[in-house]
């Protein structure tokens, strides 16, 4: 059995400027990650348009456990854990459908999808048994963001809302790039697996120093001009939100372009559909205003990454194994958009990804570094000395500074030192 | 409907052709690989199941010929790190049938395929259903089309970045 680390053993591993090999490598670490992080802090779990009707259902997980997210009868969205009360066993085994109601096949055990036990076999066998205590086990508090459902294990604690604090803008950034003020998860997801701890992947998701020499190749070769974002000269900002969350601010570079979509690499003139419903819906001037900033590039701690054109789910499942599901973002009402959207982001992401194969290859080649016992550290002090506060008074710095990385490590640590 | 003769002959130039393609890939030879594709070539890697829309769903790979393209350049360039060093790779290909001819003139072939990675991660066996649409250009027969249907494509799947 796993030991809990001492409190007191966070203050050693975790420094300013630096973190423990062992925080990426170390089994009873990753146990007490599961407790005091992904069984306790707001988790993101799945979106509303992923149920659009009454008794739709899909898979999540919220780390190994698997988690069945339901919209009931009355259009309530519902965190299911996929275990019967009765011996253990999954009652749903399909990524997603519709139903009213999940049978167990072990003993025929009947769940609404509000997780009340309906039924058993045989009941004359239970008699005086209170069926009311005997539900699917839920996630304790769900609760959801302009249509991104989070779920938390804890009884009590800070709501979704204080969770994410400053980090909500940047979700209302991203909701109104749709003409109709919504994101639809509907291309359906790509499971890409490493062998590597997922915050490796929490880490690198707001990391701007990696792109110029892991995404070199594609760069080189693509007509793209991501790769000039990421420069030494880039005037794009890091950001840390507090809470965990972390931000590459781009719109500095994209308001010097001033040029509507070109944070999309297109211009109004190739998505003229997209670009008169915005119009209708915005007016011209905020309009442009929007397209010009673009969707913004952040890191919702624990798992939930919004990169521009897509959206990354972190699911750890190990110490050193574990799944980026991936999915292109679209938007409500803008239907050239999303073609794009998918085809880019097909290009780009899951286990063929132009981009993420190569960040994924990173993610392994760091674990396997990290057993290596010397130098025990993880360097993370770039650009300590020029980090300044935003007018909001949130830490920034240069696009390819570490502000991320430690404002990662500090909420972690508050987070696994708490009792 | 071809008759017996035809039919062989035509069965062993597409048996050379997807035994050549199958080398090819093993062996890294990425402008020759890509040199077999016709100028409209589709190259399809599903996820989640094998008829789902690519048009609106995401799939692993889904290259028109401009993007095989890129795929390729990117790969040449020597600094796609997950091929870097390159995967060793063997693989067999099996189970080559003619399907039903298209009226476009285009040849249908399916395959099973079993290849072994090994990789800096570890050693990875991959399984597929693969099917063809060939056509003969200037008297040689190129892909037109190559859809590669994992046999778990709706797990969760390790980085997949040699050519299937």
């Amino acid at each position: 059995m796993n030991v809990m680390p001492r409190a007191s053993q966070w203050d050693e591993l975790i420094r300013g400027d630096r973190v423990h090999g062992s925080l990426y490598s170390d089994a009873a670490i990753f146990e007490a990650e599961l407790q005091n992080i992904w069984y306790r802090t707001w988790v993101y779990v799945g979106h509303e348009s992923e149920v659009p009707n009454a008794n739709d259902y899909v898979a999540k997980s919220i780390g190994p456990q698997s988690i069945i997210m339901t919209r009931d009868e009355q259009g309530k969205i519902n965190l299911l854990l996929n275990r019967c009360s009765h011996r253990g066993n999954q009652v749903c085994s399909y990524d997603k459908g519709n139903a009213r109601s999940f049978t167990c096949p072990f003993h025929s055990w009947t769940f609404a999808n509000d997780g009340r036990l309906v039924g058993y076999a045989f009941p004359e066998g239970y008699e005086g048994c209170d069926k009311t205590k005997l539900g699917l086990g839920r996630v304790t508090r769900v609760q959801s963001y302009r249509g991104f459902v989070f779920g938390s294990f804890a009884a009590e604690g800070p709501s979704l809302e204080e969770h994410l604090g400053g980090a909500a803008e940047t979700i209302d950034r991203l909701v109104r790039t749709s003409p109709e003020g919504e994101v639809q998860v509907s291309a359906g997801f790509l499971k890409h697996r490493v062998k590597a701890n997922w915050k490796f992947i929490l880490e690198n998701e707001c990391d701007g120093y990696h792109p110029a020499f892991v995404h070199s190749s594609i760069f080189n070769v693509a007509d793209s001009a991501i790769g000039t974002l990421y420069g030494g000269k880039s005037t794009a900002v890091t950001r840390d939100y507090g809470n965990g969350h972390t931000e590459i601010d781009l719109r500095p570079e994209f308001r010097k372009r001033d040029q509507p979509l070109s944070w999309f690499g297109t211009t109004a003139e190739r998505l003229p559909d997209y670009t008169s419903r915005m119009n209708a819906a915005y007016g011209n001037e905020q309009a442009r205003e929007i397209m010009i900033d673009g969707t913004p590039h952040v890191m919702i701690f624990p798992n939930l990454f919004i990169a521009e054109i897509q959206m990354f789910v972190i699911q750890p499942l190990a110490v050193d194994d574990s799944v980026q599901h991936v999915t292109a973002l679209q938007f409500k009402g803008a239907p050239d958009m999303n073609r794009r959207l998918r085809q880019q982001t097909m290009g780009s992401v899951g286990p063929a990804g132009l981009l993420l194969a190569d960040d994924s290859e990173m993610y392994e080649r760091c674990h396997r570094g990290v057993l290596a016992r010397n130098p025990e550290w993880i360097f993370l002090g770039r650009g300590e000395h020029r980090q300044r506060a935003d007018e909001h008074g949130f830490t920034v710095g240069h696009v390819t500074d570490e502000v991320p990385s430690r404002g990662i490590w500090r909420h972690y640590r508050s987070l696994m030192e708490a009792r | 409907m071809l008759s017996r003769e035809s039919s062989a002959t035509l069965m062993s130039a597409v048996m050379a052709f997807i035994y050549k393609e199958a080398r090819l890939q093993d062996e890294h030879r990425y402008e020759a690989w890509e040199a077999l594709w016709t100028d409209d070539g589709i190259y399809w890697v599903p996820a989640n199941g094998a008829n789902i829309d690519p048009e609106k769903e995401m799939s692993i790979i889904y290259d028109n010929r401009s993007r095989i393209s890129l795929r390729i350049k990117q790969l040449l360039t020597g600094k796609r790190h997950t091929q870097t060093p390159q995967s060793r790779l063997r693989r067999i290909v099996s189970n080559i049938e003619l399907l039903d001819q298209q009226n476009d003139g285009d040849i249908s072939v399916a395959s099973n395929s079993l290849v072994f990675e090994s990789s800096l991660r570890d050693d990875t066996l991959w399984a597929a259903r693969n099917e063809y649409r060939l056509r003969y250009v200037d008297g040689e027969l190129r892909m037109a089309y190559k859809k590669v249907t994992l046999v778990n494509n709706e797990k969760a799947l390790f980085t997949l970045s040699f050519l299937i």
